[in-house]
């Protein structure tokens, strides 16, 4: 049917399952260290090999799915938290000072550099997984406050809109009742396109040192502790790279993918 | 659109460059003043909010510099002498007019004027960052103009399949495959490191992998731009008048469509720009460059932190004059654009 749509939503599917499934099982323990079955190549007993201190690579890869996608998830939810009534408040007061205000402090977020900013914030209050969240999080917040805005502007030139108004309610109230439910499409797809950066930005804090600290596993680390081994173990960066690459693939596709089966208007439009 | 009343304009679909307010005066000297004042508050409200997430660092300059060991009394004599003592207002204002006379300080672990660091940096970084993007558009161009001219066609899905693919890159990683490659295998190009621009081909040799790295995941996102752009231009009435007037499709395309389409281009590269400017932190790291990224980087563990506050300062400086002046460019192109306010 959407091909593309499906094979998004297998490879998204396939990161949930494994960060779920490792929340509950591993197929070997990655707290313990086995010096004996050190850089393995991928075999039947080890499917994606074992690392410096012989540990599981696949094990590995599916607990660092768990950060992963924790930290982006979070990291989305705040930018959504925070930037949807925002958006939606300068669309309710168009052209007025609320509108002003919050389009220059968007404009704002977005003159800083995030990487620098995220490992300012990261370095100055410590590496770890929260902060990481609050670091990406922050830039998610003029994003969805940019797509609410727009969205929501598009919906109160309609009808029913009017219709509601005359019928006295408020703008709060018809942002909440009316807009919020006609632009929830246009914030899926967003929420699955920050995701996916979400996951990027993780692997790129985590890959400097400063995203989730051992033993958590993690993605970004996993490739920074692989970078020196490249050439004795190829495998072992392979292995980190691939699976950050299928998710935010397949994350992507799905958010295309969705953005066309929900408004075939915007399709094949880049977001 | 027609019959929803003589008020649908206000309403009318969202702008294409998210400003906000709406100027009912329309004309280039009113918007001029009013991008000119919020030029300098947004220069001001950014100064002040990176003055006080440096401020709230843990952390003293002054015992990061001496030890652990220091002498109370040595301590006290440095924190004066850095003005450490001195209320926060003050040093913020004094931070803000040695930065308007272009003196930036004086790094805490280089002892040098963080002027000299910036700038030796920046040999580094803009090198680096021009290099990417031009490889970045050169790539793009072709690629967003054959896919948007035979869509549908399988190679164009072939062609945005790998675009899908080079936007979901970790450039870090893509980074460390091309060491393999093209370093560790082929011994080609170097691995890491960079020796200054005395010999200019071992330099640009250097600069080649992490270029490219940075390059290709920028070239998925603006071929893919540009492709949208050209297709949502090419259902355009005045394409189809120009089909009409006899000109083929790919004289349509490049005459009249690529040069509509690139406005939200040059957006894009705009913005591209200022993130290789500061985004190359961790390609630099990758290759040990000593790039303006790593110098925050190296700052920031070492406390350093006038270096951070100045360094953070002149690239959200870029981004904003970048911004400013693209916003006046495109006003002045497009009128329609100034009444966006």
């Amino acid at each position: 049917m959407r091909p593309l749509l499906l094979l998004g939503a297998a490879l998204s599917a396939l990161a949930l399952l494994a960060a779920a499934l490792s929340l509950v099982w591993l197929p070997y323990d990655i707290t313990q260290h086995a010096i004996a079955q050190r850089l393995q190549p991928p075999s039947p007993a080890h499917w994606a090999g074992t690392d410096l201190y012989g540990r599981d690579i696949l094990s590995m890869l599916m607990a660092g799915a768990q950060v992963s996608l924790a930290v982006a998830l979070v990291a989305v939810g705040i930018g959504a938290g925070l930037g949807v009534p925002l958006g939606l408040a300068a669309a309710a007061h168009r052209g007025s000072w609320i509108d002003e205000l919050i389009g220059r402090g968007n404009d704002l977020i977005f003159a800083f550099p995030s990487l620098v900013t995220a490992i300012l914030i990261t370095a100055s209050f410590g590496p770890s997984a929260t902060n990481a969240i609050i670091a990406i999080g922050i830039f998610n917040i003029p994003v969805f406050a940019r797509v609410a805005r727009a969205g929501a502007l598009s919906i109160w030139t309609l009808d029913f809109i009017r219709a509601a108004r005359v019928a006295g309610k408020g703008r709060a109230r018809i942002s909440v009742e009316h807009i919020l439910p006609n632009i929830a499409s246009l914030l899926i797809v967003q929420g699955t396109i920050q995701f996916s950066l979400g996951i990027l930005a993780e692997a790129g804090l985590s890959y400097v040192g400063l995203g989730a600290q051992p033993p958590t596993a993690s993605w970004g680390r996993m490739l920074a502790e692989a970078q020196t081994l490249v050439v004795m173990a190829p495998h072992v960066a392979l292995a980190p790279g691939l699976a950050i690459v299928a998710t935010v693939l397949g994350l992507n596709l799905l958010g295309d993918g969705l953005r066309d089966a929900l408004d075939p208007r915007l399709r094949g439009r880049v977001t | 659109m027609k019959g929803r009343g003589p008020d649908f304009r206000r309403y009318a679909s969202p702008p294409l460059t998210p400003r906000a307010a709406q100027s009912n005066l329309p004309g280039m000297g009113r918007y001029f003043l009013k991008r000119i004042a919020t030029l300098f508050a947004s220069l001001a409200v950014a100064s002040l909010v990176i003055f006080a997430l440096i401020e709230v660092v843990p952390g003293d300059p002054a015992s990061f510099m001496l030890g652990i060991n220091a002498a109370p009394d040595t301590l006290a004599a440095l924190r004066e002498q850095m003005g450490l003592d001195d209320p926060v207002w003050l040093r913020y204002l004094r931070w803000v007019a040695g930065l308007m006379q272009g003196d930036f300080g004086q790094s805490f672990t280089y002892k040098v004027p963080v002027t000299e660091l910036l700038a030796a940096r920046l040999q580094v970084s803009l090198p680096l960052a021009l290099l990417a993007l031009a490889l970045a558009s050169a790539i793009a161009l072709p690629v967003g103009l054959w896919a948007a001219a035979r869509r549908g066609r399988p190679s164009e899905v072939a062609l945005m399949g790998m675009a899908q693919l080079g936007i979901a890159l970790p450039n870090f990683w893509f980074a460390m495959l091309l060491v393999l490659v093209f370093a560790v295998k082929w011994r080609l190009l170097p691995a890491g490191g960079f020796a200054g621009w005395s010999d200019p081909l071992a330099a640009l040799k250097s600069l080649a992998l992490p270029a490219v790295a940075l390059a290709l995941p920028q070239a998925a996102i603006l071929a893919r731009v540009l492709r949208s752009a050209l297709i949502e231009t090419l259902g355009r009435d005045y394409i189809r008048t120009a089909r009409a007037k006899g000109l083929s499709r790919a004289q349509a395309l490049s005459r009249h469509a690529l040069r509509n389409a690139l406005i939200p281009v040059l957006t894009i590269l705009g913005m591209q720009f200022s993130f290789l400017l500061a985004g190359a932190i961790i390609i630099e790291n990758v290759f040990y460059l000593p790039g303006l990224g790593r110098l925050i980087f190296q700052a920031i563990t070492q406390r350093d932190l006038i270096v951070v506050e100045s360094a953070v300062m002149v690239l959200v400086c870029a981004v904003i004059l970048v911004t400013f002046v693209t916003d006046l460019t495109y006003a002045a192109i497009d009128p329609r654009l100034r009444r966006r306010g």
